[in-house]
C-alpha cells in the first residue's frame, strides 16, 4: 500500500458558493487507478463527492475528468504514474473543459457532446435494396471502422479540443469520428452526402487545425484527428468536394507550399488558397477580400510580434539539397497507388515494439 | 404526469431493442435508465452473439448445446424461441449497422466460443457488446420523435393500480432530484443483474438488482436465483472481465506444472467446455495447490499462441485491459485470471413473450428469467437472450396497448417515495457507511455462495444478509442535497442487491444437489429425481422469501450425463 493525495475540484450548485479544491488521502497499491482513489475517499470520507463512473475498465466512458490538467478517464490512470506527473506530488482531479459543470466532477455531456453527435446524422442510411442475409463487404472495411466503433463516448477529446474552445460551435473531434464511422463503412448511401454537408459546415471538418490534442487524450485509440484527416482526404481527394469555406484549397494551399519551398510562407497562403498555385493569383479579387478581412488578425500578430514585417519579407526556402529530400517524400507519397491509411485495428503500432 | 404506451426501464441491449420493437408496433414509448444509454453494462460483453448462421449450422443444433449448456434447467419452448430467431435478429443488427466482422468473402466471420459444438459467435473485434449498444442508440437518436428517452432517472419504485396491474412507475431525474410518476400500459424491466452483491465481480457499479428487487417488492416471483456464473477468466486482482473469445481464438489455461489442465476434466472441448466446467475446473486446481501468482489463487492464460496479428485485430481490448490494469502484455507472456462472479442467471419470471405473472410487467435481459441460461449460461448467448427477447416484450406490450385505457397510477406512491428518500438523508449520522456494508455483503457472498457451497457457508451467509438488512435500514449518508445525490441512490440500491443476495442464498440452500452453476460439496450430484425443477422466490406477507417450484419445460431434449 502507499498514500497518495487527491486534490479534487467540487462545486455544489445548491449551496451559492463558488467551486473549490479539497484535499483527501487515500492508500492504493500505485497501480491501482484514480478512480479507485476517488471511490475510496468517496467511500471512507465524503459521499457527496460527485463523479460519474460505472465499469472501472475504461469501457463505459463515464469517468471522463481532467488528471494533473490532462483529459482521461479517472480509471485508466494509474495513481503513481498521476502522482509522478503532479506539479507537486498531490494528484489533481477536475471536470472536463469545454462543457458546463453540473456538479464537482460531473459534466453536462448533452448540452455539448451529444448534440454535436446528433449534427452528424448518427446513423447508418443503408444501401438499397437490403438484402436478405448480411451485405457483402470487403473484410478490412469493417475492421477500419472498428477504430471509430471504439470510441466510448467519453468526452475526453473534446474536453481539450483547442479549436473548441475557440469556435464552440465545431462539432467537434468526438462527433467527426463518428462521422467517419458512416463515410468509411461501405453500406452507408450517403457518403457524398455527408461530406459535403460536414466540408460545407463554417464549422466542419476544415475548422480542425491539427493540434493532435484530442489523439492524445483518446483513451481508446481511436486517434480522431486522425480519422477528420480522412473524411477530408475522402471530400476533397475522392469526391473531389470544393467547400465554399475555400477549406480544401486552403490545405491544397500548404501542401503546394511546402512542396515548393520547404517551409510555409505565411504571407502568401491566403492568396494561393483563394487564388491558385501561381504567384499570379495573389490579384485574385475574392483573395483580396479575405486578405482584407483578415487584416485585423494580422495586425495583432504584428503588434504581438508573432511575426515581423522583416521575417515576412524574407523568402522562405530551404537549402537546395534539404528540398530535395522534400521532393522525394512528396514523390513517394504520391506516386503510391493507394493512399496509406494507419489504423491501429490493421497495421498496429504495437506490432514494432 | 406523464403517460406513455410501454415505459421501459433500462437502456441497455433489452431495453434499447423494446424501445424500437415497440416503437415501430405503434406505441408510444418512453425509457428510462439511471444512466446515459451507452454507459449501460451491454457496454462490456465482449466476445460476440451466437445465431446459427453458417451453412453447414442449424438452430436446432444451437439449441441442443444450449439445453445441454443449461444442464436441463433451462426451458425448452424458450430456447427453441431463442434459437430459431437468432439468425434473424443478427442479419437485423447487420443492416442497422453493426460493424461485425467479415470473411475473406466478405459474409460475417464467425469464431468458436465455449460449450458450442460449432463456430457460431458473430463478432466485432472485442467490443461486440459495445459496437452492438451504440448502434442500437444511434437508433434511438434516429427515431427521437417516437422514442422518448429520459436518460439519467432513477426508478424507485413500481407501481400497481386498483386491480393489481402494473401501472407505471416512480422515478427521480438524478440532474435535478425532482420525483415523477410515470404512467404506463405496461411496463417493462429491462435494467440487468445484480452482480454487485458479489466482489469481485466484472460486473460495473449500476448492477445492483434494481428490477428484481422492484419486482419482487410488488409480489412478483423470482427464478433460479441460485444459479450465478463465474466466469473462468477474470484478472486475478481486480476480476475485470478477459473475454471468452480469447479460448475462442485458442488460448490455452494452464496451472503452476504448466500443465493443460482442461484435458482432465473436459478431453472433448478442453478450454471450450462451458463456464460451470471450466471454472470448477480452475478452482479444483487452485485448491489442490496448482494455482499461479499471488497466494497461488489464479491460472495462467496463455494467449501467445494465438498468433500477434490475429490477437491486435480480434483482441484488442483484453491487450489494453492486460496492459492497463495487470501491467502484462498478454501478446509475450500468459495473463494471471481466476473465475468471477459475471452474469446471474436468475432474475424476474418471465414467459417467451417477457411477461411476468403481473398483469402489464415484462421483463426482459438479465433481469429476467425466461429461463433460457438454465443453470449455466452459454458465453454469446446473453446478447441474443436480450436482444430476442427485449424485442419480444416490446412487441407484444405495444400490441397489449392497443385494446387498453390508460390505468390510474395513484399518486399516494410519489409521495411515498419522496418521503423514503428525505427519510435516507435525515438519517443521523451514526450506525454503518453504507460502503461498509455492501463491501461486507459482496466478500460474504464471493467466499460463500461461489463456485463450490456448502449448507454451513450458505447459513453463515443467510445470517450475515440478514444482518446487513438491519443496519442497511439505519446507514447514513453524507450527501444532503437534491442534485445528483449518488449517495442517497447508494442507499435505494444497497437495499436492492441485499433482496436479491437473499433470495439467491435462500435458492442455494434449498437446491440439496449440484446442477450448473450450483456445485454443493455436500450434495454433489446431480438429481433429476427431486430437483430438474425450477426454485421460484416471492415475498411473503412478513417479508421474508417465500419457496415454491415450477416445471422445468421440456420438448425434446431428455436429461443426460453432461460431459465436455
Amino acid at each position: 500500500m502507499a498514500e497518495f493525495t487527491l486534490r479534487l475540484r467540487r462545486y455544489d450548485p445548491e449551496s451559492g458558493d463558488a467551486p473549490y479544491w479539497e484535499e483527501h488521502t487515500v492508500d492504493l497499491e500505485p497501480h491501482r487507478s484514480v478512480l479507485e482513489g476517488i471511490l475510496q475517499a468517496k467511500d471512507r470520507f465524503d459521499g457527496s463527492i460527485g463523479i460519474r463512473c460505472s465499469c472501472r475498465a475504461a469501457i463505459c466512458g463515464s469517468c471522463g475528468v481532467r488528471i494533473n490538467g490532462q483529459p482521461d478517464l479517472a480509471c485508466h490512470t494509474h495513481l503513481g504514474r498521476a502522482e509522478k506527473r503532479s506539479k507537486d506530488g498531490v494528484i489533481e482531479v477536475e471536470p472536463m473543459g469545454n462543457m458546463p459543470v453540473i456538479k464537482d466532477l460531473i459534466v453536462d455531456m448533452e448540452a455539448v457532446h451529444w448534440k454535436k453527435i446528433r449534427r452528424v446524422t448518427p446513423w447508418l442510411i443503408a444501401k438499397q435494396p437490403v438484402p436478405e442475409r448480411e451485405y457483402i463487404v470487403p473484410r478490412e472495411s469493417m475492421v477500419d471502422v472498428t477504430q471509430s466503433m471504439a470510441c466510448i463516448q467519453c468526452g475526453a477529446c473534446v474536453s481539450d479540443c483547442l479549436s473548441m474552445e475557440v469556435d464552440p460551435e465545431f462539432i467537434g473531434p468526438a462527433a467527426l469520428a463518428k462521422a467517419y464511422r458512416f463515410v468509411g463503412d461501405p453500406r452507408d448511401d450517403q457518403h457524398f452526402e455527408r461530406l459535403k454537408d460536414l466540408a460545407e459546415d463554417p464549422h466542419g471538418i476544415y475548422d480542425c487545425t491539427h493540434c493532435f490534442q484530442c489523439i492524445s487524450a483518446c483513451p481508446k485509440g481511436v486517434a480522431p484527428m486522425n480519422q477528420i484527416m480522412r473524411l477530408r482526404r475522402r471530400a476533397g481527394n475522392d469526391f473531389k468536394i470544393e467547400d465554399r469555406n475555400n477549406g480544401e484549397r486552403h490545405e491544397h494551399a500548404f501542401a503546394s507550399l511546402i512542396k515548393q519551398y520547404g517551409l510555409l510562407a505565411e504571407a502568401e497562403i491566403l492568396p494561393r488558397s483563394y487564388g491558385g498555385d501561381t504567384p499570379l493569383a495573389k490579384f485574385k479579387p475574392s483573395a483580396a477580400a479575405e486578405l482584407a478581412s483578415s487584416l485585423p488578425s494580422i495586425a495583432k500578430a504584428l503588434l504581438r510580434r508573432k511575426v515581423t514585417p522583416a521575417a515576412v519579407l524574407k523568402p522562405h526556402r530551404l537549402a537546395r539539397q534539404d528540398l530535395g529530400q522534400i521532393k522525394r517524400i512528396y514523390d513517394e507519397v504520391e506516386g503510391r497507388e493507394e493512399r496509406a491509411e494507419f489504423n491501429i485495428y490493421i497495421s498496429g503500432k504495437d506490432e514494432d515494439r | 404526469m406523464l403517460a406513455h404506451d410501454v415505459l421501459i426501464i433500462g437502456a441497455g441491449l433489452a431495453g434499447q431493442r423494446a424501445a424500437l420493437a415497440a416503437a415501430e408496433s405503434g406505441a408510444t414509448v418512453a425509457i428510462m435508465s439511471k444512466v446515459h444509454p451507452v454507459r449501460s453494462h451491454s457496454v462490456a460483453a465482449a466476445g460476440g452473439i451466437n445465431a446459427a448462421i453458417a451453412v453447414d449450422d442449424d438452430w436446432t443444433e444451437h439449441a441442443t448445446d444450449t439445453v445441454k449448456g443449461s444442464d436441463y434447467l433451462g426451458d425448452q419452448d424458450a430456447i427453441e424461441v431463442m434459437c430459431s430467431e437468432a439468425p434473424g435478429e443478427a442479419m437485423h443488427l447487420e443492416h442497422i449497422g453493426v460493424t461485425f466482422h467479415r470473411n475473406e468473402t466478405g459474409e460475417l466471420d464467425l469464431r468458436a466460443f465455449g460449450g458450442a459444438s460449432k463456430k457460431r459467435t458473430a463478432y466485432v473485434a472485442d467490443i461486440t457488446g459495445q459496437a452492438i449498444l451504440h448502434v442500437l442508440y444511434e437508433q434511438l437518436m434516429r427515431h427521437e420523435v417516437a422514442v422518448e428517452r429520459f436518460e439519467e432517472w432513477f426508478a424507485t419504485s413500481l407501481i400497481l393500480d386498483a386491480d393489481g396491474h402494473c401501472a407505471g412507475a416512480v422515478a427521480r431525474d438524478i440532474r435535478s432530484g425532482a420525483m415523477e410518476i410515470f404512467n404506463a400500459k405496461s411496463v417493462i424491466l429491462a435494467n440487468g443483474g445484480n452482480g454487485q452483491c458479489y466482489k469481485p465481480t466484472t460486473n460495473a457499479l449500476i448492477c445492483t438488482g434494481d428490477g428484481i428487487s422492484q419486482a419482487y417488492r410488488v409480489g412478483c416471483p423470482i427464478m433460479d436465483m441460485e444459479m450465478v456464473q463465474y466466469h473462468p477468466t477474470t484478472l486475478a486482482e481486480n476480476g475485470f472481465l478477459i473475454t471468452e473469445g480469447a479460448r475462442g481464438e485458442g488460448a490455452h489455461l494452464l496451472n503452476s506444472e504448466g500443465e493443460r489442465f482442461m484435458e482432465k476434466y473436459a478431453p472433448n472441448k478442453m478450454e471450450l467446455a462451458s463456464r460451470d466446467v471450466v471454472s470448477r475446473a480452475e478452482q479444483t486446481e487452485i485448491n489442490e495447490g496448482r494455482g499461479v501468482g499471488a497466494h497461488g489463487q489464479g491460472i495462467y492464460l496463455d494467449v501467445t499462441v494465438v498468433p500477434k496479428k490475429r490477437v491486435l485485430e480480434a483482441l484488442r481490448e483484453i491487450v489494453n485491459i492486460g496492459r492497463d490494469f495487470a501491467g502484462t502484455d498478454i501478446t509475450r507472456e500468459p495473463i494471471v485470471i481466476r473465475p468471477g462472479q459475471h452474469y446471474i442467471m436468475g432474475g424476474v419470471k418471465t414467459d417467451v413473450d417477457g411477461r411476468t405473472p403481473i398483469t402489464g410487467l415484462y421483463a426482459a435481459g438479465e433481469v429476467a428469467c425466461v429461463s433460457v441460461h438454465g443453470g449455466n449460461r452459454l458465453g454469446a448467448n446473453s446478447l441474443l437472450d436480450t436482444l430476442i427477447f427485449g424485442r419480444r416484450s416490446g412487441e407484444h406490450a405495444a400490441q397489449r396497448g392497443r385494446q387498453l385505457t390508460m390505468p390510474k397510477a395513484p399518486a399516494s406512491r410519489l409521495r411515498a417515495d419522496a418521503e423514503m428518500i428525505a427519510a435516507i438523508i435525515e438519517r443521523p449520522r451514526e450506525g454503518r457507511r453504507i460502503s461498509e456494508i455492501k463491501d461486507e455483503l459482496g466478500t460474504t457472498m464471493n467466499e460463500y455462495v461461489a463456485v463450490y457451497r456448502d449448507e454451513e457457508g450458505l447459513t453463515k451467509a443467510h445470517e450475515v444478509v440478514q444482518r446487513l438488512k438491519e443496519q442497511a435500514g439505519k446507514a447514513y449518508v453524507d450527501d444532503r442535497g437534491s442534485v445528483f445525490n449518488q449517495d442517497v441512490l447508494g442507499a435505494l440500491e444497497l437495499g436492492y442487491m441485499l433482496d436479491c443476495a437473499e433470495a439467491t442464498i435462500v435458492s442455494a440452500i434449498d437446491r440439496k444437489e449440484s446442477r450448473g452453476a450450483q456445485f454443493r460439496l455436500d450434495h454433489p450430484e446431480r438429481d433429476d429425481e427431486q430437483w430438474l425443477k425450477h426454485i421460484n422466490v416471492t415475498r411473503g406477507a412478513d417479508g421474508e422469501p417465500e419457496l415454491s417450484y415450477s416445471e422445468v419445460t421440456i420438448t425434446k431434449w431428455q436429461p443426460e450425463v453432461r460431459k465436455y
